[in-house]
């Protein structure tokens, strides 16, 4: 579904990405692994378009997105940190939303914003609310609208045990509709039950891209904060295993 | 994608400068005609105005108000919407509030005291200067990243339109004072949209003794209708120009 061939990106002199390739495909769950400054941010913002690499291409169901804007329709995103205009209300900022990218049958999927319980608060106005209310807010626009696609970058981060397995529920629902799914998350425990594969990266170069099963035999270990921990051990070599 | 028009120009008038900067137009326009007893002075007074404090308001209002449009901007480049089209919504709401503050503020006071064609020529001047200058306070925040620096490189731009052009062709002018100096004059005026707004506004009023050695050089080249196609057609390069240089650098830019 995702295609990415060889992008390089390089802010200033530091490179960000280098030579990335990576074949994502529906129904797949990817969980993108990696230390700060890892360069996933930058990879996933490659995948919006809202960065643009110096190389390489990224294709969207065979076509190149560079340059192209009609394939986001089919992708919901959720950024690490959800910046709003500061004088629109809660309310203003859904309505907007559904106003600008409504998918032809008008069907938004509403079932977040009651089950956060946004549609209480509709009319705060987005400067006055708190980090973990502006990640519910961005998770209940990147589930309005049936996306195909969902990038989510670092959705747990900052929200309470409740809403983190309100939203860890939705996301096994969206998986099991076969949307390929895409998690950035330092909190390897939210994502045990849910990834598919592991994607890991380190100093903008990709490490690797495994499943899961294919992870948890080769260390041995089941869950997925153990299966990383002795990947990243740098007394761990492969070939000895 | 009228829809993001919509919300961009919801949002711009219900700012609180807009407002302020209507009512001091229209204080500005209304306290002048009041004071002066001929209506060609109150139109003079009012052109300085236009000629200093739009190009000054229009670019540092602009360049704030994207600088903190820019959470709003990366909200909806996450959405399936184009570059050029947010871009140039953004710019087309901005250029309609400084139209509807410039028909209120100076429009209706013009109208009511002095409903000529030399009226109506320095409101549309206003017009187009709040228009230049909102194009290039655009181009001066998609070059800089900085919101500090992007606000400077627009005063610097204010300063050196408003005063430094001037001095740089004062310098021109007594240097070459031996030579004919006319038809050079003319092409450096076309470098600055305040000069060329001066200028044309001045013939208007019937004002091109002011303008000394070089007036009746102007007289005969503005109050043709060569000239002043021409000089129409220089203004809105004056538009154009920078924000198709902003559309080809935003394309290009990390968010």
């Amino acid at each position: 579904m995702i295609e990415i061939k060889n992008i390089y990106k390089n802010f200033g002199r530091l490179a960000a990405l280098s030579n990335i390739n990576l074949n994502l495909l529906a129904g797949e769950t990817i969980a993108m692994i990696g230390p700060n400054g890892s360069g996933k941010t930058t990879l996933i913002k490659t995948l919006l378009g809202l960065v643009i690499p110096d190389k390489g291409d990224v294709l969207f169901n065979g076509q190149s997105v560079l340059n192209q804007w009609q394939y986001r329709e089919r992708i919901g995103y959720m950024p690490q940190i959800g910046r709003y205009p500061d004088n629109m209300r809660i309310g203003q900022i859904i309505d907007m939303m559904v106003d600008l990218r409504r998918d032809k049958a008008g069907k938004t999927d509403l079932e977040l914003i009651q089950r956060l319980g946004i549609d209480r608060i509709l009319d705060k106005p987005m400067r006055t609310l708190s980090g973990g209310t502006r990640q519910k807010v961005s998770a209940c626009l990147a589930f309005m609208f049936h996306p195909d696609v969902l990038i989510l970058d670092e959705p747990t981060a900052g929200l309470d045990p409740l809403s983190s397995e309100i939203l860890k529920d939705k996301i096994a629902k969206e998986k099991e509709r076969g949307r390929l799914i895409i998690i950035t998350s330092h909190i390897l425990s939210d994502l045990d039950d849910l990834v598919t594969e592991v994607v890991y990266m380190q100093d903008g170069v990709m490490k690797f891209h495994k499943k899961v099963e294919e992870l948890q035999e080769q260390t041995g270990e089941m869950r997925l904060n153990k299966v990383m921990a002795v990947l990243m051990d740098p007394c761990y070599d492969p070939v000895m295993q | 994608m009228q829809k993001i028009t919509k919300y961009v120009l919801l949002d711009i008038l219900r700012n609180r400068f807009m407002i302020a900067y209507t009512l001091l137009l229209l204080l500005i326009s209304f306290s002048l005609f009041m004071l002066e007893d001929s209506t060609a002075k109150a139109l003079l007074g009012l052109m300085n105005v236009v000629l200093f404090i739009i190009p000054l308001v229009s670019l540092v209002f602009a360049t704030i108000y994207l600088y903190n449009a820019s959470e709003f901007i990366e909200l909806m480049l996450s959405q399936p919407i184009r570059r050029r089209v947010l871009l140039t919504r953004l710019y087309g709401g901005l250029a309609f509030s400084f139209f509807v503050a410039m028909f209120v503020g100076l429009g209706i006071p013009v109208l009511l005291y002095a409903p000529s064609v030399q009226g109506l020529l320095l409101v549309a001047a206003g017009s187009t200067l709040s228009l230049i200058f909102s194009a290039l306070a655009l181009l001066a925040s998609v070059i800089t990243r900085d919101k500090a620096r992007g606000i400077g490189v627009a005063l610097l731009l204010w300063v050196y339109f408003a005063f430094v052009f001037d001095g740089l062709v004062l310098l021109v002018l007594f240097q070459f004072a031996d030579y004919p100096l006319e038809t050079p004059m003319i092409v450096l005026t076309m470098m600055n949209p305040v000069d060329l707004s001066r200028i044309f506004l001045l013939l208007q009023v019937d004002m091109a003794a002011m303008l000394g050695f070089t007036g009746a050089v102007f007289q005969k080249y503005f109050s043709g209708i060569t000239g002043q196609l021409i000089s129409a057609a220089v203004l809105l390069m004056w538009v154009f120009i920078p924000l198709w240089l902003s559309v080809k650098k935003f394309n290009k830019r990390d968010l």
